[in-house]
């Protein structure tokens, strides 16, 4: 489901919101701010407080309690878990997006459209659903099960479960907002490229890489958000094993069950930072990405 | 299109290796659920999947992912009109902000809605003197299901408001249409097939959502029990085909549903574009 495909058309005709001042097809001011405070409400209820009262519980027991409970060696451990679940993920991923917006945007084939729904597909698949499937592949009665035993592997209730499953949950990413880019943006540039003598690899590094560019960071921040935030997922195949294979997100369900509730919102405050970077993040590059398609108006003009 | 030459290199390149790593990553691990459910029979799965303990799960799940898309469709359509239509101060930052919900961890979600739901939460607190329980309630699974969906609905209509035209509008409104006459007849057509596609986009990512409903939900058997629990709840038993089975049906609804966005995205896109 392409939850990403309707933020990339977003991201293009945001800030060139024009507010109508003609009062034939606007409302009245009582009927505009009483809109916009029902809004702003709902939004309050849902988002804004909910939000504050992370920083806000994390911080009820003071300072000293906060920084002990994200320095402590259990949070350290899974603080790194998910950064290196996140580094591998994010790379494949890349990798895949761009191979997958290469071969789609830049050529016509039989079977594209039921390739990008198939590449849509782990949206579709529920967290929990993405954990069970490598279960039932690498577990102990899975396919691999036993000659991951014989071999004295291990990969679920270990890291590279939680390395698949976050690869999984976060596969679709960088491949849906790079598909329409480069799809817009046709492949002229490229061919001139190769008339004038370009190997394949120039064009790739010097013509494509700096025209996507801002699609492409797009998706890896959302990638990234996404792959540090599991849990549904992670929660199936990790087995919850304290500073080993627990995660952020599933150090913060331990330290909550354990009705723990400052160290759980300290962590938890952690990620929301990270949430709020994220968001600032992509601003930035939406703002970047109009400010682009306005210079790029101005110069056809 | 006309059929000349692709002369571009790395067709067969970029393509074998999509196929390969969608393959190894998505294809063939989903099909193991499908397999994995063959053990059992067709009698054997009926009676998993339609085990109460199992229906009433549904029927929440569903439920509220239906009343929360509900919820997400009246005021991301609100919500999206005031960040294209009007001016108010701090505008930006509650445009980015509707974003939250994809970047926060489900985890986290939920248990700072838990927080500020429960009895002696900020909201909660406020809302038991009128009798209303949210937390560890069908009403917080509401709640939560309805935070996750939120951007869908803004995100897909906001789109399709900056693009409409105001000539239309003004036209209605010199041939004497009111304010609600022109809303009802111009704009609401016009971003129909986007708030559809919000809405079943919010919908879909309901029925799937684990993290930020386990800790509101309470999660009490045949009461506030999504199904997504059921399924961690028989994997932690070792019941792995019991699991799958009952993965397998949300897996068909999943599929079901993402079919039908694709075709709403269709139909937004085909409007949009016969517009112009």
């Amino acid at each position: 489901m392409s939850q990403v495909t309707t933020i990339a058309t977003s991201q293009y005709t945001r800030y060139n919101t024009k507010v109508t001042k003609n009062r034939a097809i606007s409302e009245p001011a009582w009927i505009r701010w009483t809109l916009i405070s029902i809004a702003l409400l709902f939004l309050s209820l849902f988002l804004f407080i909910p939000l504050i009262a992370v920083f806000t519980e994390g911080l009820r027991k003071g300072f000293e309690t906060y920084f002990a409970a994200i320095t402590e060696p259990d949070a350290l451990s899974s603080i790194k878990l998910t950064l290196i679940a996140a580094a591998i993920a994010l790379p494949l991923n890349l990798v895949f997006g761009v191979a997958a917006a290469w071969s789609i945007a830049k050529f016509e084939f039989k079977g594209k459209s039921i390739l990008i729904t198939l590449i849509d597909l782990p949206f579709a698949v529920s967290p929990v659903i993405a954990g069970l499937i490598y279960v039932l592949i690498f577990g102990l009665q899975g396919w691999f099960g036993e000659w991951l035993m014989e071999h004295d592997m291990k990969v679920v209730f270990a890291i590279p479960g939680i390395v698949l499953a976050t690869i999984f949950v976060t596969f679709p990413f960088i491949a849906r907002e790079l598909i329409p880019l480069m799809q817009a943006q046709g492949k002229e540039e490229e061919e001139a490229g190769l008339v004038l003598g370009a190997s394949g690899w120039q064009i790739f590094w010097r013509i494509t890489i700096p025209n996507i560019k801002w699609g492409l960071l797009y998706g890896v921040i959302l990638t990234n958000a996404r792959a540090m935030g599991e849990f549904g997922a992670v929660s199936v195949v990790s087995g919850h094993i304290r500073g080993l294979t627990n995660t952020m997100p599933l150090h913060v369900e331990i330290l909550y069950n354990e009705y723990n509730y400052a160290a759980a919102f300290a962590v938890a405050s952690l990620l929301a930072f990270l949430a709020l970077i994220t968001l600032a993040l992509k601003s930035y590059v939406e703002w970047q990405t109009a400010n682009n398609a306005l210079k790029n108006e101005r110069g056809h003009q | 299109m006309n059929k000349r030459r692709n002369i571009l290199p790395g067709f067969g390149l970029s393509l074998g290796y999509t196929l390969l790593y969608l393959s190894l990553i998505v294809l063939i691990p989903l099909s193991a659920a499908f397999i994995k459910t063959t053990e059992l029979s067709w009698q054997e799965f009926w009676t998993v999947v339609t085990a109460p303990r199992v229906v009433a799960s549904y029927k929440l799940t569903f439920g509220a992912s239906l009343i929360g898309a509900l919820l997400n469709a009246v005021f991301g359509l609100l919500t999206a009109w005031i960040l294209v239509r009007y001016t108010f101060p701090g505008k930006k930052i509650v445009d980015a902000l509707v974003d939250l919900p994809f970047a926060l961890p489900t985890a986290v979600a939920g248990i700072a809605l838990t927080a500020v739901y429960a009895t002696n939460g900020w909201i909660g607190s406020l809302l038991e003197p009128l009798g209303i329980k949210v937390a560890f309630t069908p009403l917080g699974v509401i709640v939560a299901l309805t935070f996750i969906g939120l951007p869908f609905v803004v995100r897909t209509v906001q789109p399709v408001l900056e693009d409409l035209e105001s000539e239309t509008e003004e036209a209605a409104a010199s041939l004497g249409a009111n304010r609600w006459q022109t809303f009802y007849k111009i704009i609401l057509p016009a971003v129909w097939p986007a708030l559809l596609t919000g809405f079943a986009l919010a919908f879909a990512r309901a029925i799937g959502e684990y993290g930020s409903v386990i800790f509101i939900a309470g999660n009490m058997p045949m009461v506030s029990e999504i199904t997504p629990l059921i399924i961690i709840t028989k994997l932690e038993q070792y019941d792995y085909a019991g699991a799958t089975a009952v993965a397998v049906v949300m897996l068909v609804i999943s599929f079901a549903l993402l079919l039908l966005i694709n075709a709403l995205q269709w139909w937004t896109n085909h409007r949009l574009t016969a517009s112009k």
